[in-house]
């Protein structure tokens, strides 16, 4: 299943570095990425694939957000479908 | 890949402009529960709904998590109350109202609907049992809606139907007058209903409705009135343009979610109602984007205009991004439920003669509002036969949800709480339509060609 991560909160070392590393260690390969920083603020979007049989969706979601959550950013992960369906006919 | 603007976009529609799903809906055809005896009819009820409903709450909230999505409401439509309640011997039919709130806990949603009878040429047996259980039904029961359909374009009008309302709509607020009348705020009184609406409290599961299907509501005025802000002072073109461009985006969520809900539970797909409903939360107003266009005040002369312009291009908009749209498709205007409504009508600037002229160009009619507790039953069925009239001549639903406010009076305030709002208490005018509700019989039904 495809999903799409976001990361939004204020700019600091090594926040890509902490969210490819739990993608990692939980076996989601990240297929796109792509960063800005407007205004002090980190804004990363990540294309991601989890395996069929791999993590459940609700327990990876949870992993992101709780770690978010420690540090103080704002971290969700939704399927791509709902990004396509709005934007694209 | 999506780009990254179109994805802050959608987060941020979801984040800060209360785009949700109002509701998921399952309808569930009941005709198979009739039974003559009153019990088992009961069982049979209750054991088909939380069979049928069982993973309904369970997949909302998946789809939810999925998806990063709100949705608001998990509810039920069933088969009007007055056909399964037909071959039961039993006089008294509260107890099925008792069964579909048990059942609506049991599977865990907050409404069920269509504790209904439709009447608009007259009533069977069935029905006039229906009609004189409502208003016990409703105030001893949490999440039961009634609804009742008195006239139809085909039919003309009920009006022994009309007059029965207002007795039925005073009677419930009198047995729920502990907590401001709320009783009344679950009972929708209808011309031309429609069998596919997924928004309570006029939901049922018509009768040309397959056994069970999942209709899905969506909302979003917050995400159009934020669209509006980038067309300040620009021509009409232009806004309707942005309102019809939003209406898909959001449309489209709807659809998805229909699909998904729709694939993972088994049960056919219904329709999308593409209706723009407000919550009283502040930035989720229809009001609000009345105003957008320049209104000083919603209820101010140019109203009807601009509601006519966002109603037709919600739909126009919404058309496209939906296999199948129905249920009653278009802009809501309940008062207690839209903080710029509220503001407006507790101001003095909105009167039910406003509210009333505003119906006939959107759905769905005179909705939540709260009116003094001393209104007479004459003066409520000739309120709802004025929205009748609307809706029967312009072919259109219209509805009345009114709730006069036991012991309360013109220019005080009802809080319900929640999604229903606070409603300020509208005046209605003092002079008697007695003698005109008095005369009974059925308003025929109209000319369809030759129209002006």
């Amino acid at each position: 299943m495809r999903a799409i991560v976001t990361v939004i909160g204020k700019d600091r070392v090594g926040i890509i570095a902490d969210v490819c590393a739990l993608l990692a260690k939980n076996n989601v390969n990240i297929l796109d990425i792509s960063q800005t920083v407007m205004q002090e603020y980190f804004t990363m979007i990540m294309l991601v694939e989890i395996p069929k049989g791999g993590i459940d969706f609700d327990e990876l979601s949870h992993l992101l957000s709780d770690s978010g959550t420690e540090k103080d950013l704002s971290i969700r992960i939704q399927r791509e479908d709902i990004f396509n369906a709005m934007h694209r006919i | 890949m999506i780009n990254s603007g179109e994805i802050l976009q959608t987060i941020e529609m979801i984040d800060q402009q209360h785009l949700d799903i109002r509701t998921i809906t399952m309808g569930i055809s009941l005709r198979d529960c009739a039974h003559p005896d009153i019990k088992a009819c009961c069982d049979k009820i209750y054991d088909k709904i939380t069979r049928y409903a069982e993973n309904l709450v369970r997949t909302g909230e998946q789809i939810e998590r999925e998806f990063g999505i709100p949705i608001v409401n998990k509810r039920i439509s069933v088969t009007p109350a007055a056909i399964v309640a037909e071959s039961c011997d039993a006089e008294d039919v509260v107890p099925i109202a008792a069964a579909l709130d048990r059942a609506a806990m049991a599977v865990g949603v907050n409404f069920i609907g269509g504790y209904s009878a439709l009447v608009h040429k007259g009533c069977t047996k069935g029905d006039a049992k229906l009609l004189r259980a409502i208003p016990e039904a409703l105030a001893t029961t949490e999440r039961v809606c009634s609804s009742v359909n008195v006239a139809t374009t085909r039919a003309g009008i009920n009006m022994n139907a009309v007059a029965e309302m207002g007795r039925i709509i005073k009677r419930t607020a009198a047995l729920t007058a502990g907590d401001n009348g709320f009783g009344c705020a679950k009972i929708v009184v209808f011309a031309n209903a429609v069998e596919d609406n997924p928004f309570m409290a006029g939901a049922f599961h018509g009768t040309g409705e397959p056994e069970c299907v999942i209709n899905v509501g969506v909302s979003g005025p917050g995400v159009v009135h934020h669209a509006l802000q980038a067309c300040k002072g620009q021509p009409f073109d232009e806004v309707a343009e942005t309102i019809k461009k939003t209406a898909f985006r959001i449309t489209r969520m709807g659809q998805l979610v229909a699909q998904e809900a729709s694939k993972r539970l088994g049960v056919p797909f219904g329709v999308v109602d593409l209706s723009l409903a407000p919550t009283p939360a502040i930035g989720d107003s229809v009001a609000d984007i009345l105003e957008d266009m320049g209104l000083e005040s919603v209820g101010t002369h140019g109203t009807t205009a601009a509601l006519m312009l966002l109603n037709d291009a919600v739909k126009k908009g919404g058309v496209m991004a939906s296999s199948h749209v129905g249920g009653l498709s278009g802009a809501f205007i309940p008062v207690s439920e839209d903080a710029g409504m509220i503001r407006a009508a507790e101001k003095g600037l909105l009167s039910i003669e406003k509210l009333e002229a505003m119906t006939c160009v959107c759905s769905v009619g005179l909705d939540m509002i709260a009116i003094p507790g001393e209104t007479s039953a004459e003066t409520i069925s000739a309120i709802i036969a004025d929205e009748a009239a609307i809706g029967v001549i312009n072919n259109k639903t219209t509805a009345v949800r009114i709730i006069p406010v036991p012991g309360k009076a013109a220019g005080d305030c009802v809080d319900f709480g929640g999604l229903f709002g606070k409603a300020p208490i509208m005046p209605v005018h003092p002079l008697s339509s007695a003698e005109f509700i008095a005369r009974g019989g059925r308003i025929p039904a109209p000319l369809n060609s030759l129209k002006n």
